[in-house]
């Protein structure tokens, strides 16, 4: 979009910063931007407002105490780092968890996607003034916090991954819930398509609106609905199938044009899949132990820790020394609900980390951001920004 | 996984190659600094490894004398064959620069500013290397392993606005009581 600076009303740039603290900003981050009229001329994007040093903190903590940590990466879909974390050191220690605990992994994983797209778009309806929406999409996201938290005990903050297994085995119950919440999330899926996708006070604000090409998308790192958005099929579930996701069948929804609408419509298209995907997995989900057999890594049951030495001296080990993976470097990924999530991971064969660096997918988004306001009016940035699906947590972190 | 990519910089660049792995599943290629650019683009240009992942650093702190200190590592992803790569080469204390890869991929930019700011790495080229997470008067580099986790920043003095703002006597701040209303 060009300016006529020719024109008689021409007046000069103006310099209007938006944020870090603004109603309409989907996290704390600021955007100075350079105005002319309601045109943008450039952006420039800083944030770091929510910076607490995750990185120092891990190379302090050691490896099981990290997954904490990692929840408050992205707080929307947590088990997605869990997982991804657990991955990297399981990559180092060169563990295969088990496959019940793989297929936990993958259902709890998908869970944690609808929470995360749910709020991404309810959010973004939202801020373009459709309050009622959100509170549709809350009231699906609720039923999967609702199933979380009977397996976790914790609605956001999960931690739930162990190095060699999971906490714990899903409760009783859980199948018959977890299809209940399902064939109730498609119904409210339904009602949301109904809202939007043909809405036109929708459409006016979406359609061609953030557009980004395919090249430059891949240039700048983005990944996840991001990047499928303009058309390039990458999903780390399909390209390198790690836990169960190679013995459930899905698809990897695409858009055409890269713009906010055709996010929306991966971001809706996806949460179907990940249904597709728990029934799947929950009907394949096979018995056995969730923990592997190692008693370098996994505790040793009660049972044995009260009544033989062995067990008691392992127990003590693991709490005072926590595991110690081989000395190396491994790089752990998995799809967060907005993109690849890596961890790169070295030890230098301690029990903490010498470098524990998370690969956060929305800060390539947000590096782009800058330039696809570019030639935008102000009121785009809204539905720019809520599209982007900006993480604080794991932005800054 | 992509052993042909690892053993194709290796022949390209018999000099410049310093170590070639591929343990636990990931192609690792350290190349010397000097090289970094030239690797990075053959990468990218005849081998395809077209995604941006990852750029960070690790600092070695301590390990032996006449190693150098730092590492600054890259992953990238070929999305045509689906392949990854890991790129790595060594910096000294003494002179912590390489070459900025902001020329070669669009995202490369923000990671490196991040990487400066982190580990101190002089991105040399870079079209801006200003503070990204922290703020402009930081002091140090808090990745660095000799940076105390519970060292505290110093306070930083108001502008000259602020000053003025807050050094006026309570009554006659804007909010305050104002005497010449009064008169």
């Amino acid at each position: 979009m060009t300016v006529d600076s020719h024109l008689d009303l021409h007046t000069d740039y103006i310099e209007v910063m938006m944020g870090p603290s603004h109603p309409a900003m989907h996290g704390i981050t600021q955007i100075k931007l350079y105005l002319d009229g309601e045109t943008i001329i450039s952006a420039d994007v800083e944030p770091g407002y929510l910076h607490r040093g995750f990185e120092k903190e891990c190379e302090d903590h050691r490896w099981n105490q990290i997954v904490p940590y990692t929840d408050r990466l992205n707080y929307v879909s947590p088990l997605i780092n869990n997982v991804a974390y657990i991955m990297a050191v399981e990559k180092l220690c060169e563990i295969k968890p088990t496959p019940r605990c793989e297929y936990l992994r993958v259902i709890l994983s998908e869970m944690n996607r609808l929470t995360d797209h749910l709020t991404c778009v309810g959010a973004a309806v939202m801020e373009l003034g459709a309050f009622s929406g959100f509170l549709y999409f809350v009231k699906a996201r609720e039923l999967y916090y609702d199933l979380l938290e009977s397996v976790t005990g914790a609605r956001v903050t999960y931690s739930w991954t162990r190095v060699g297994g999971m906490r714990w085995d899903i409760p009783e119950g859980f199948e018959t819930q977890a299809y209940a919440a399902i064939k109730e999330t498609r119904r409210i899926l339904k009602e949301i398509d109904g809202l939007f996708t043909k809405n036109r006070l929708f459409l006016d604000r979406v359609v061609d609106v953030g557009v980004i090409s395919r090249e430059d998308a891949i240039s700048y790192g983005i990944t996840g609905p991001f990047l499928r958005s303009t058309g390039v099929a990458y999903d780390v579930r399909k390209a390198h199938p790690y836990a169960a996701y190679s013995e459930v069948e899905f698809e990897i929804p695409v858009g055409q044009n890269g713009d906010c609408f055709d996010r929306y419509m991966v971001r809706m298209a996806e949460m179907e899949q990940s249904m597709r995907i728990i029934e799947q997995a929950l009907a394949k989900l096979p018995g056995g132990p969730v923990n592997v057999d190692d008693a370098r890594y996994i505790y040793p049951p009660k049972q044995a820790v009260y009544t033989t030495i062995e067990g008691m001296i392992n127990h003590f080990k693991l709490v005072y020394e926590d595991v110690h993976p081989p000395k190396g470097e491994a790089y752990g990924y998995a799809e967060g609900g907005n993109g690849e999530i890596g961890f790169y991971v070295v030890s230098d064969g301690g029990n903490k980390p010498v470098k524990c660096r998370v690969r956060p997918p929305c800060f390539p988004i947000v590096a782009a951001l800058g330039k696809i306001l570019e030639g935008h009016m102000v009121a785009d940035i809204v539905p720019i920004y809520g599209s982007v699906n900006m993480i604080g947590g794991e932005m800054d972190r | 996984m992509s052993i042909e990519a690892v053993e194709r910089i290796k022949a390209r660049f018999t000099e410049a190659v310093e170590e070639a792995h591929s343990r636990l599943g990931d192609d690792t290629v350290r190349v010397h600094r000097d090289s970094w650019v030239e690797v990075l683009e053959f990468a990218r240009k005849i081998l395809g490894f077209d995604l941006f992942v990852d750029l960070t650093a690790v600092d070695y702190l301590g390990r032996e004398e006449e190693l150098p200190r730092f590492e600054v590592v890259v992953h990238l992803r070929n999305m045509a064959t689906g392949k990854r790569i890991r790129i790595k080469a060594r910096v000294p204390e003494s002179d912590p620069s390489i070459q900025s890869l902001s020329a070669l991929w669009k995202g490369a930019n923000w990671f490196e500013r991040e990487c400066h700011e982190m580990y101190g790495i002089l991105f040399k080229d870079s079209p801006d290397l200003r503070h990204l997470l922290l703020y402009d008067e930081f002091e140090g580099h808090p990745l660095r392993k000799d940076y105390p986790i519970d060292k505290r920043q110093p306070r930083i003095p108001l502008l000259a606005s602020e000053e003025r703002r807050f050094s006026r006597p309570a009554d006659e701040t804007p909010h305050g009581h104002d005497p010449r209303v009064k008169e």
